[in-house]
């Protein structure tokens, strides 16, 4: 009961003894509503507590490590039948296949390794297998094996679903995209010791190794329009390079860039968009001498090379354009997997993630934009030697060298974000250089996410660094000068229309800031600059030859009637900044501050910019400011201004050395909140800017801050995603950073109400 | 002299006083320039007819609205790229609205004054109000009925009063049918079908069931088919008639009159009919939907999803807000934890709005409506009920966007009671709860009054929370209707500041649509300065009274 006591701890004057029915039902009453307000008000706060974990409860899984569990581990399937060069996982994690040195391909259950198929490739007799790759993990599970006669084989392995009585069920099937029977690759009939292949819509490439000669044979399909059947146009070239040293093939899958990798890490990138005539761009060592590959990979979207070595390291290569647009192979960032070497790296489908295993006899996941260690485990005692991860990256199988398949769970849902690429700069692929992006979303899964808050921070601090600059100095002075100096009967309107300023809708000063106030400030650039010069000079101009007007005008006038007498002034002045200001535009900027501005300092304009957003937005924030700062100085007891009166102080020493300093905690709070309300505003930056998360610090670019982001991608974003928890992260930091900046003001108010009683 | 009048802080004290100046400034050049567009949307402009020939090309007629004029001076015009004389000091150019957009593409044109041969307003030229294309400028030259000529030159302007009016008619008891009735039979069809899988769901879809389900469908088929006659002979009623009228190019354009929502004659019409006009538009901004896209029409749709919002989020918030206030005032212990839950309360005001929506998003849509769904509309999966942003999840919302002002304003009245007056009551014998009911909360009823309507207030002009939360740019049913259960608070709505925002920025024809957002927005800032003003006078009353109390 004590929890719910009364301040004026009344006690009750009717007692329980005493009493009729009616005196006790009453008294029943009055312990339900005392404990039905307090069970509601309380309910109230945690509901208003709860929006705040709940922020905190959607985005704590960002943070989360990743999970891998082994469920089971069973045997090699048919481990007789050969040696695996291949495992896969197909979508729904239920069928798993393997691919062996021998040309069988063994489809098994994910969960138990039972056998669910075999299938035999028709190697001619006369041949055998010496070489095998996997066209990419998304082009549809194509492999190509290489044979000694100068032939190869191309398989795909698709899985088709199909629901009887609503049941799924999963049907492993092969297919030839280039028929059954092997196709010729070189005519000379040498082995093919390296092999590569890309399966595309409609035309393909297979580079192979053969006799020290790089060879490339592209097949184009046409479909005519009356005929299902299509006719196959090849062409065949030989690269002009040293082949001896090559280990690795890569094609990415536009069939435009080739790589071609040496075993001590010599890197050579070949243009082949041209199939007739393939070019060499670049050559360069890529590794430590001493050092081999051991692994390479290309990163989904095929635009990095993942390259492991013999001395554990994973380093990320990409295609850079350099300031002489010539392309070269860079080094976007390294991965200390482990300290032996590197056996494998299998990249994620969907995501830029990719799994490693080690010579130590570790597995781990990695994702590269955010470089984080997502997963490290130890897989068994024997050593890895194949892994497969499936198309939802949720599902691991390790092979290792004693003949057993590991099966893994894996759960790692939001490996893209980590602290350093929210707010650190990131090298993306394809860039030049490292750099702060938001771009959240793109048409496709090659995509990479580029989550940067630095940007939007930076554009939410500039919009609302602008807005205090137009709002601080109007609003405070304002403040002060109604507060201290105003007549009370100016006062009593004055307060209630500033105020009144603060309860438009955002979403109209968003409006005409977006669509009047921008068109009109492009046209009147040099005006608007002019304004702020003249409008002060008039004022001063004005109030100095005030004094030496005559005396009955000045006395039918009373002090304190200042403002009202500065309206018509202040519009005089503001007409004559903008009349002038044509004529001297022509005079000093030909004609155009803009172009001016473009012409001589390369300063460019974007018709909605932060100008305009400081412009509108100051409008928004000083009534806030206003009202809070003019309390704080309205407030301040009177007998400490009598008192500097009396002692000789004029009334303008009394306002910055008495009440100024003992209102000044208030004014803090004031621009606190005021700062709180700039950074958290979202429609008026939704419509006055473009909304482009550019880091420019220049006036007159757009920004895009993280209200106007939410606004903006949320009703857009999965829900779960990472895009979604991202926005929610964005709507903490913005919560957060409100309710401290609020808080804090909060608090050195009430210190200074205390104060103001205790003088 | 100067030294010494800087030194007594007097132009300190000018400069501070043109801070106000300014500020007075500001807010009401918002205000006019609102109210000055906003207002002058609806009057008839005149429509001039300009002679107009470009150097070096052939001359040609415009007609149209003169919506702006520029002048730019000759040094400025020069620096973008036009040819000025040396005698020429400024450029004057002028926004033409030539409407026509199915012949021109455009339905602005700029044009320069100096290239104007001739200028006349002839008093014959009509302005047509399309419900596709925007208007269109020109001469009337025939009204047609069926395809046969049957008013031409003088005679056909009285012929087409008549028949516009015929076929206004005929328009609206088509859309009566179409909107009411056959969006009722639609209904009950749908809700017969979830009927059905809802049965199935439940395994008790029997032969009875399924008989009985039948019946009603044949029924409403039927009842569907006969409205669906009556509305081909409407339909044929509606596009018999035609006029023909000359563009400003020359070309004669056929306009069926079903297309036509007004005809008028703006040259040619005295003061009093020009203000007949404007009001008839002014209250069919109020009263009807939006045409084309949003651009023309009304904002019916708009104010009804505003004012529904609003209501449904007063009646969360006022008794949420009362009794915690109340906790905080008159049971919670005072001491370091209710400063601490005061401050907190107070500071939520300050957190961004977007935060709300995205709260609420999350929250309400996704978790709350998502549940809901499972357990009660198994039925319609997979398409969302409540799962999805609608009226319910908005005002959930915008209750809780709101609740700290009516807290904070609750809470003020409560504390501004004088204790002697609960003294009293209790020293009465009366209990803590009569107190309270009897006296106390009486007393604060202003306060919370104040409260509730700076909280309508704000929740009407909030748009970013909405965005996420229920709002769309077109909701084809109201949500309140005469459907079963009438009050349907799943549905999407519209809302004044998100159409402001919608028109204003994602329409694709931002010139024309300018004027309907200035009048919208001049609606908008009415209802909310109306409110604050409302909620400041009862404050400044509510001082006054216990002024006297306390005296």
């Amino acid at each position: 009961m004590s929890e719910i006591n009364n301040q004026t701890n009344y006690s009750p004057a009717i007692t329980k003894t005493s009493g009729s029915v009616h005196e006790r039902w009453r008294l029943i009453k009055d312990s339900i509503a005392r404990y039905g307000v307090v069970i509601g008000g309380l309910g109230v706060i945690v509901a208003i507590a709860l929006i705040f974990f709940y922020l905190l409860y959607v985005v704590f899984p960002l943070f989360l490590s990743a999970d891998a569990e082994s469920v089971k581990q069973y045997e090699v399937p048919e481990a007789g039948l050969g040696k695996t060069v291949l495992l896969g996982v197909e979508e729904q994690n239920e069928v798993a296949v393997r691919f062996t040195d021998s040309g069988q391909v063994i489809f098994f259950e994910v969960s138990t390794g039972k056998n669910i198929s075999t299938e035999t490739l028709k190697i001619p007799e006369d041949a055998h297998i010496v070489s095998f790759s996997q066209g990419s993990p998304n082009s549809e599970g194509a492999v190509i094996y290489g044979l000694s006669n100068g032939k190869a084989i191309i398989v795909k392995h698709q899985y088709k679903v199909t629901y009887a009585d609503k049941i799924r069920k999963i049907n492993p099937v092969l297919s030839y995209p280039m028929g059954e029977e092997p196709l010729i690759v070189d005519e000379t009939g040498a082995a093919l010791e390296k092999i590569a292949v890309r399966i595309g819509e409609g035309a393909s490439t297979i580079i192979v190794r053969s006799a020290d000669k790089i060879r490339l044979a592209h097949f184009e399909k046409e479909k005519t329009l009356f005929d299902d059947e299509a006719t196959v146009t090849r062409t065949d070239s030989v690269l002009d390079y040293s082949a001896s040293e090559v280990t690795d093939i890569l094609i990415d899958k536009e069939e435009r860039n080739l790589y071609l990798l040496g075993s001590s890490g010599q890197l050579a990138l070949f243009d082949i968009i041209d199939k007739t005539a393939p070019t060499l761009v670049n050559e360069q060592n890529i590794l430590e001498p001493g050092v081999k590959v051991s692994s390479a990979v290309f990163l989904n979207g095929d635009i990095s090379l993942m390259i492991g070595d013999t001395s554990g390291l994973v380093s990320q290569w990409s295609k850079v354009r350099d300031k002489q647009n010539r392309f070269s192979m860079q080094k976007t960032r390294v991965f200390k997997v482990s300290d032996k070497a590197v056996i494998a790296i299998n990249p994620e489908q969907r995501r830029k993630g990719f799994v490693t295993l080690d010579t130590d006899g570790m597995m781990g996941i990695y994702h590269s934009t955010s470089e984080r260690e997502m997963i490290k485990e130890r897989i068994s005692n024997a050593l890895p030697i194949s892994a497969a991860i499936s198309p939802r990256a949720n599902t691991l199988l390790v092979q290792s060298d004693d003949n057993k398949i590991s099966y893994w769970k894996v759960d790692n849902e939001h490996p893209e974000v980590s602290l350093s690429s929210l707010w650190q700069e990131v090298w993306y692929e394809s860039y030049p250089k490292p750099d702060y992006i938001w771009q959240s979303s793109s048409a496709n899964s090659d995509f990479e996410p580029k989550y940067s808050f630095t940007p939007l921070v930076f554009g939410t601090l500039k919009a609302a660094f602008y807005a205090m600059l137009m709002a601080m100095p109007l609003a405070l002075m304002g403040a002060i000068y109604t507060a201290y100096f105003m007549t009370p009967k100016m006062r009593q309107y004055v307060k209630p229309s500033i105020e009144l300023m603060g309860a438009l809708p955002t979403v109209i000063l968003g409006f005409l800031a977006g669509l009047w106030l921008a068109p009109f400030i492009e046209e009147h650039l040099a005006g608007l600059f002019s304004l702020f010069m003249i409008i002060p000079l008039g004022v001063m101009l004005f109030a100095y030859a005030w004094q030496y007007l005559p005396k009955e005008l000045q006395q039918s006038i009373p002090g304190g009637w200042e403002a009202a007498l500065l309206v018509p002034v202040i519009i005089l002045s503001a007409w004559f900044a903008f009349s002038v200001s044509v004529p001297l535009e022509a005079l000093l900027f030909n004609g155009s501050l803009r172009e001016w501005f473009k012409s001589e300092f390369g300063i460019g304009y974007d018709q909605r910019n932060a100008l305009v957003v400081g412009i509108a937005m100051g409008f928004a924030v000083i009534p806030t400011i206003f009202s809070i700062a003019e309390d704080a100085i309205f407030s301040v007891p009177k007998h400490l201004t009598v008192g500097s009166l009396a002692l000789g102080a004029t009334p303008w020493q009394t306002m910055t050395k008495v009440v100024l300093l003992t209102a000044s905690p208030g004014i803090f709070s004031a621009v606190m909140i005021g700062l709180g309300r700039a950074v958290g505003e979202t429609m008026i930056v939704l419509m006055a800017t473009g909304n482009t998360p550019v880091m420019d610090i220049s006036i007159f670019q757009g920004l895009r801050t993280l209200a106007a982001n939410i606004a903006v991608e949320m009703p857009e974003s999965e829900v779960d995603s990472t895009h979604y928890r991202v926005l929610f992260l964005a709507a903490l930091v913005l919560f957060v950073f409100t309710f401290v900046f609020n808080t804090l003001a909060e608090v050195i108010r009430q210190r200074l109400r205390e104060k103001y009683s205790s003088l | 002299m100067i030294r010494l009048w800087f030194k007594s802080g007097t132009p300190w004290i000018w400069l501070n006083a043109a801070a106000v100046s300014l500020s007075l400034i500001m807010v009401v050049g918002v205000l006019a320039l609102v109210v000055g567009r906003g207002v002058g949307h609806f009057w008839p402009h005149q429509v001039h007819q300009f002679s107009y020939q470009e150097p070096d090309k052939q001359p040609q007629v415009i007609i149209g609205e003169k919506v702006e004029t520029s002048i730019t001076p000759a040094a400025m015009a020069k620096s973008t790229g036009f040819v000025m004389a040396d005698n020429e000091d400024t450029l004057v150019q002028y926004l033409v609205k030539t409407g026509n957009r199915d012949l021109t593409g455009a339905d602005f044109r700029w044009i320069q004054e100096r290239n104007i041969k001739d200028h006349t307003q002839p008093t014959n030229l009509i302005v047509v109000e399309r419900r596709e294309w925007g208007n269109f400028y020109g001469q009337l030259l025939q009204v047609k009925e069926a395809g046969n000529v049957i008013a031409s030159g003088e005679q056909a302007w009285p012929v087409l009063q008549s028949k516009i009016t015929e076929t206004l008619a005929i328009f609206k008891e088509i859309a009566h049918i179409e909107k009411k009735e056959v969006g009722a039979i639609n209904y009950a069809l749908e809700r017969l079908r979830l009927k059905q899988r809802r049965l199935e769901l439940k395994n008790s879809l029997d032969d009875a069931a399924k008989q009985e389900i039948a019946t009603e469908k044949t029924a409403l088929e039927t009842e569907y088919k006969q409205y669906q006659a009556t509305l081909t002979g409407l339909y044929q009623k509606l596009r018999t008639d035609s006029l023909v009228a000359k563009a400003e190019n020359g070309a004669e354009l056929v306009i069926p009159l079903a297309k036509v929502v007004r005809v008028f004659q703006p040259n040619n019409m005295n003061v009093f009919e020009k203000v007949f006009h404007y009001g008839n538009k002014a209250i069919e901004f109020l009263t009807d939907e939006p045409r084309e896209a949003n651009t023309e029409g009304g904002i019916f749709p708009a104010i009804f999803g505003t004012v529904m919002m609003v209501l449904m989020m007063s009646l969360i918030v006022t008794p949420f807000g009362v009794i915690a206030a109340v906790y905080l005032r008159e049971y919670a212990k005072q001491g370091f934890i209710t400063r601490l839950i005061r401050i907190a309360v107070n500071n939520l005001a300050g957190v961004p709005s977007v935060v709300y929506g995205v709260f609420g998003l999350g929250f309400f849509v996704y978790i709350l409506g998502g549940n809901i769904d499972q357990l009660f509309f198994p039925e319609s999966a997979p398409a969302p009920v409540f799962g999805t942003p609608g009226l319910l999840w908005a005002s959930i919302t915008l209750a809780l966007l709101t609740l700290p002002v009516v807290i904070v304003s609750t809470e003020e009245g409560l504390a501004r009671i004088p204790s002697s007056i609960r003294e009293g009551s209790l020293a009465l014998g009366a209990t803590k709860l009569e107190t309270l009911w009897l006296t106390v909360l009486p007393m604060a009823s202003p306060a919370m009054m104040t409260g509730l309507i700076l909280a309508v207030a704000r929740a009407a002009g909030e748009v970013a929370p909405l965005m996420l939360v229920g709002v769309v740019k077109l909701a084809p049913t109201l949500p309140l209707d005469g459907n079963f259960p009438f009050l349907h608070l799943d549905r999407k709505f519209m809302h004044l500041g998100f159409h402001i925002y919608d028109v204003g920025f994602q329409s694709p024809n931002v010139e024309a649509a300018r004027p309907l957002v200035y009048a919208t927005a001049l609606l908008l800032v009415l209802v909310i300065i109306g409110l604050n003003l409302a909620a400041i006078v009862i404050r400044n009353n509510l001082r006054e009274k216990y002024r006297a109390l306390e005296g």
